[in-house]
C-alpha cells in the first residue's frame, strides 16, 4: 500500500503492489509490482502512480512555452535550442508575419531569444510556433536559467507566485517550462530583484506556504532599499 | 606479518567478508545533470553526468537508442606514485566495462540519437576503483533524472592464497605468499540479482569461483542500502 504523502524513491524501488494500481508517468509494471524507473517522488491518484521527477533534462510536451535560443536558420524555419535533448523547430510558416525565403534573418537570427510554444512532439523532432500573443522574439531585458523541474513551484498554483513577483517589480516576466525565465523591467534593479525573487523560491521550493514567505521576502527588501534611500 | 595461522588475518585487520567503511553523497558537482561521490575506505570516486543530449560526434549517432558513453579517469595524484595523465590502455578498458556494467540498468530508448556521458574520476585509489567509479556513477545516473530499471551495486572479491575476501584493498591485491592473490570485480543490478559485470584477474578453481560469487552476491546487498540513503538524504537536505 502507498502511504498518504509523497514517498523518495529511486529507481528499481517497488512503489506499490497488486493489479489495482496502474502504472504511469516514470513507473513501470514488473509482474505484480509496480516499480520506479526514476529518481523523484512518487503519488498515487485515483489509483493511477507516478514519480515526479526532481532532477535531469527538460523532456518538451504539447502546449508548453518555451524560450530558446536561434542555434541556426535553415530555408525553411529557425532551429531553437530550448535545453531538451533534441533541438527544435520553428517553421516560417509558424511565423505570424508572411517571411520571404530570403529575408528569414531579418526577422530572428542565430543568438536571438524566443518565446515559442510546443506544437507537437515526435521522436525525434519538437515543433514550435510563435502564432500567439507575447511569442515570438524577445527583445532588452535578461534571461536566467533554473532547474526545469522546478518551474511549476516558481509559476504557482493559477499563477499565484510569478504574480507575487510581478506586482512587487514591475517587472514583465515569462517563465519558459524549460527553465529559462526572460525578465523586463523598466530599470536593471527592477530585473535583478526580480531574479532574485525566482532564485528565492527556487532554493526554497520544498517549503510549505512559499507564497506568503516571498511576499514577507519582498516587504523586508523593500523596507531596506527604502532606509538606503 | 601474518603467516598461514587457522584464523585468516587481513593485512588490515578485516574480517574475510567485510567490506572497509562505505560512504556516498551525491550532487557533488553542480554543473553536471547529476553527480555522486562513492568512497570504499581509502578509494574514493567521483562521477558526473551529463545528457541526454545530441550525440557529437554525428557519425555514432544510434537513431535507434541512446547511448551510454562511459570514461575512467585516474587522477594523477590518486596514486603514491603519481601517474601520467590522460587515456591509457589499462584506462580505456576500465571505462568500456563500466558501460558495459551500467548499460543492462538503464532505459534510454525514448531518447534515439542522443548521448549519455557518464565521467567518472578516481581522486584516491586503493584498489578496487572500478568498483567505487560503477557505484557512484549509478546513484549520479538516478540523480540525473536517466530512467531506470534498477541501479546497479559492485563489490570485488579477493582471494589471497585459498582464503576468499570480501573488498580488496592495495595490500592485499599485491599479496604474494602462496598461491598469491586473485582479483575478482563483481557487479549486480542491485534488487534483481543479475550479473552484469564479472572479471578474473589470477586462478581460481571452479568451486571457489561459485563460493566467491555468493561472497559478492551478499555483499552487494550492503553497497545498495548506501546508495540508497545517499540517494534518498539528497531530498531531506534540501528540505
Amino acid at each position: 500500500m502507498i502511504e498518504e504523502e509523497r514517498k523518495i524513491v529511486i529507481p528499481g524501488e517497488v512503489i506499490a503492489s497488486g493489479e489495482d494500481y496502474l502504472p504511469s508517468e516514470g513507473t513501470e509494471r514488473q509482474g505484480n509490482d509496480i516499480i520506479a524507473i526514476r529518481y523523484g517522488l512518487a503519488e498515487e491518484q485515483n489509483r493511477l502512480v507516478k514519480v515526479i521527477s526532481l532532477s535531469g533534462t527538460y523532456s518538451a510536451r504539447k502546449g508548453n512555452v518555451v524560450i530558446g535560443e536561434c542555434v541556426n536558420v535553415t530555408f525553411n524555419g529557425w532551429i531553437l535550442d530550448i535545453g531538451s535533448p533534441s533541438n527544435a523547430f520553428l517553421p516560417v510558416s509558424e511565423f505570424p508575419k508572411y517571411v520571404h525565403a530570403d529575408e528569414l534573418e531579418e526577422f530572428i537570427k542565430i543568438g536571438d531569444i524566443v518565446a515559442a510554444k510546443v506544437m507537437g512532439v515526435k521522436r525525434k523532432s519538437i515543433d514550435l510556433s510563435v502564432k500567439l500573443r507575447g511569442l515570438g522574439r524577445l527583445n532588452d531585458g535578461m534571461i536566467i536559467k533554473i532547474n526545469s523541474n522546478k518551474v511549476p513551484r516558481v509559476i504557482g498554483k493559477g499563477g499565484s507566485m510569478i504574480n507575487v513577483i510581478k506586482d512587487e517589480t514591475k517587472c514583465n516576466i515569462t517563465v519558459g517550462q524549460n527553465g529559462y525565465v526572460w525578465i523586463k523591467g523598466d530599470t536593471t534593479e527592477d530585473e535583478l530583484l526580480a531574479k532574485n525573487g525566482i532564485l528565492f523560491v527556487t532554493e526554497n521550493a520544498t517549503i510549505n506556504g512559499l507564497t506568503e514567505k516571498l511576499q514577507e521576502w519582498f516587504n523586508k527588501k523593500n523596507k531596506g532599499g527604502k532606509k538606503n534611500e | 606479518m601474518t603467516t598461514k595461522e587457522k584464523t585468516f588475518k587481513r593485512p588490515d585487520g578485516r574480517k574475510v567478508d567485510e567490506i572497509r567503511t562505505m560512504s556516498a553523497k551525491v550532487g557533488v558537482v553542480p554543473n553536471a545533470d547529476g553527480s555522486a561521490m562513492f568512497q570504499f575506505g581509502d578509494t574514493i570516486a567521483i562521477a558526473a553526468v551529463y545528457g541526454p543530449k545530441e550525440m557529437h560526434p554525428q557519425h555514432s549517432q544510434n537513431p535507434a537508442t541512446g547511448t551510454l558513453r562511459c570514461t575512467y579517469n585516474m587522477m594523477s595524484f590518486s596514486v603514491t606514485e603519481r601517474i601520467r595523465p590522460g587515456p591509457s590502455r589499462r584506462s580505456q578498458e576500465i571505462s568500456k566495462i563500466t558501460e558495459w556494467a551500467l548499460a543492462p540498468a538503464l532505459k534510454i530508448e525514448q531518447f534515439p540519437s542522443t548521448v549519455v556521458d557518464v565521467h567518472i574520476s578516481i581522486i584516491q585509489a586503493d584498489a578496487s576503483t572500478r568498483c567505487a567509479g560503477i557505484n557512484a556513477a549509478a546513484i549520479a545516473l538516478a540523480h540525473a533524472g536517466v530512467p531506470m530499471k534498477d541501479l546497479v551495486s559492485s563489490v570485488s572479491i579477493g582471494k589471497l592464497d585459498k582464503q576468499l575476501v570480501v573488498d580488496v584493498n592495495k595490500d592485499e591485491e599485491d599479496w604474494e605468499e602462496g598461491e598469491g592473490a586473485t582479483d575478482m570485480p563483481f557487479a549486480f543490478l542491485s534488487t534483481q540479482d543479475k550479473l552484469t559485470l564479472m572479471q578474473l584477474d589470477g586462478n581460481i578453481t571452479p568451486k571457489q569461483y561459485k563460493e566467491a560469487m555468493e561472497l559478492a552476491r551478499k555483499a552487494i546487498k550492503q553497497v545498495y542500502e548506501v546508495q540508497k540513503k545517499a540517494l534518498k538524504e539528497s531530498i531531506n537536505e534540501e528540505q
